[in-house]
């Protein structure tokens, strides 16, 4: 039988170490990094997460097995220990391996964060999305286009306008489930950001602009919402968990409802328009 | 003592009293917030809270060091105008709230917050009149809890008026609206309350001073 190498031994570690250590983090680990499975999206970022995820644990196993075996097999042992080793001059080869398989791992990631990101990963991607085609996994039948929504920021609360639904606002933010939407998100005044962990759902609100993002929740469950992006005194404060996807039939009762319960302030609202910028002649400053 | 020795003292006696200062204008900054105002509780079959409030244009110099802003103030138990933002209430407790709005009309900047929610009825009383909207440009102000979602608008006093108030407190005398209305506190908590009109006159976009302050037009109600 022919004796393994030095070489050959660290890669026989590093196999097995992966081999017991990665399939543990995938039942154990993985399937509880954030941002969870309540909607296409964020069932997106949790791959994405576990992907990478995987890899680093992969990559670190391996630079484990490496300096293990190096200090272990390579130790001072009998030597003066004031001797210096003997000088290293280069080895081609493990040179060219290292720049390989950098290079492959750096390109293969890079390539699968693009793939990633072609559907927008429910992050905003501005008025005229450039991916467009590609968000979402339920985009719907022509018969079933996107549920528009314009999330509506201001110092300190969230608005939402729904234009299909007869142009009401609302402060309660409520989704159907397994249906797209697309969220148009602005602000009245500052800079705010729309985020929604559980959904995925993270966007810039820039007064004056447009920013569309897209989401297709999962699951019907409570949301928790908060501003991502540091606007004034009660920034703080800006988080609202009353939001909730709930099933098509409650989104219609919900939203016959509120048409009714803010139909008397409905008619004041501007007309809809994917940004909200009200006169200037109505700011006190 | 040598030079050397002299010159070391000389930095831990600066380094010390730089310290000392820092430590007393970081506590004076601390201590330096309203204090909280705590109205009569009223027993009965249902406990009550009178609250009584009133808006001005400019709070003036007896009441802050920043006599332009835009303010609320309270009148406290010894019936006199206070300054202060942060109100201790009981919970689950109605509270009557009656708001002399002295200050003119800025208009709302989303015309959604003109819509009375939260409070009893989901209505209000203006000089008398059940309202549940208010056209969004006359409105002034709002007070506003968004964690309860509570929100009123205030109808301001009209540009023309006769004998407007120029600065806190405001008597029943100069040209003002009453407001009215009720809520129920929720449990036990610290609630942020705002103005959601930018009426910081003399800031950009009217957003800044009295809208970024606590005492001014944003405080806390706490609920205990």
């Amino acid at each position: 039988m022919t004796r393994m190498g030095h070489g050959g031994r660290i890669l026989a570690l590093w196999v097995v170490s992966s081999a017991i250590s990665l399939p543990l983090i995938a039942i154990f680990l993985t399937p509880h990094l954030p941002p969870g499975t309540g909607s296409v999206e964020a069932k997106g970022q949790q791959v994405d997460n576990e992907v990478l995820t995987m890899i680093s644990v992969w990559i670190a196993l391996g630079i484990f097995a490496y300096f293990g075996y190096v200090l272990t097999a390579f130790r001072l042992r009998d030597a003066d220990p004031a001797l210096d080793g003997p000088p290293i001059r280069g080895h081609a080869r493990a040179q060219v391996l290292w720049i390989v398989f950098t290079t492959a791992l750096v390109l293969c990631l890079a390539g699968f964060g693009t793939y990633e990101l072609l559907g927008g990963a429910g992050g905003g991607q501005g008025s005229d999305p450039v991916f467009k085609a590609f968000s979402g996994d339920a985009k719907g039948t022509p018969g079933d286009p996107p549920l528009q929504v314009q999330v509506i920021a201001q110092q300190w609360q969230f608005t939402f306008r729904y234009p299909s639904e007869g142009g009401f606002e609302s402060a309660r933010f409520v989704l159907p489930v397994n249906r797209q939407v697309e969220l148009h998100v602005t602000s009245l005044d500052v800079i705010h950001s729309f985020w929604v962990p559980a959904l995925g759902v993270k966007a810039d609100a820039n007064p004056g602009a447009d920013n569309i993002a897209y989401v297709t929740p999962k699951r019907i469950e409570k949301l928790a919402i908060h501003c991502a992006e540091l606007c004034g005194l009660f920034h703080g404060y800006m988080f609202d968990n009353t939001a909730r996807v709930v099933s098509q039939s409650a989104f219609t009762a919900w939203a016959k409802g509120m048409r009714q319960f803010v139909s008397s302030v409905t008619h004041y609202l501007p007309k809809y328009h994917h940004t909200y910028l009200p006169d200037p002649a109505f700011r006190a400053g | 003592m040598t030079s050397v020795q002299k010159k070391l003292l000389g930095i831990v006696v600066v380094v010390a009293g730089a310290g000392v200062a820092i430590g007393f204008y970081i506590t004076g900054f601390l201590m330096s917030g309203p204090t909280a105002y705590h109205p009569p509780v009223t027993q009965g079959a249902q406990k009550s809270v009178n609250l009584t409030i009133q808006t001005v244009a400019a709070v003036g110099p007896t009441l802050s060091p920043n006599a332009s802003w835009v303010s609320y103030v309270v009148r406290n138990n010894q019936n006199q105008w206070h300054r202060t933002t942060i109100w201790s209430l009981p919970a689950h407790t109605l509270v009557h709230v009656t708001v002399y709005q002295f200050d003119g009309d800025s208009g709302l900047r989303n015309p959604f917050m003109a819509k009375v929610r939260g409070t009893v009825g989901n209505t209000m009383q203006v000089n008398g009149k059940t309202m549940n909207v208010l056209n969004p440009d006359d409105a002034s102000h709002t007070f506003a809890v968004p964690a309860l979602g509570l929100i009123v608008p205030l109808k301001g006093v009209a540009d023309d008026a006769k004998n407007q108030c120029d600065t806190a407190p405001c008597t029943m005398a100069e040209a003002h609206n009453t407001i009215t209305f009720t809520f129920r506190t929720p449990g036990k908590g610290r609630y942020r309350w705002q103005c959601f009109v930018p009426c910081a006159a003399g800031f950009l976009d009217g957003f800044g001073g009295p809208m970024q302050t606590l005492g001014y037009m944003d405080g806390f109600l706490n609920v205990a």
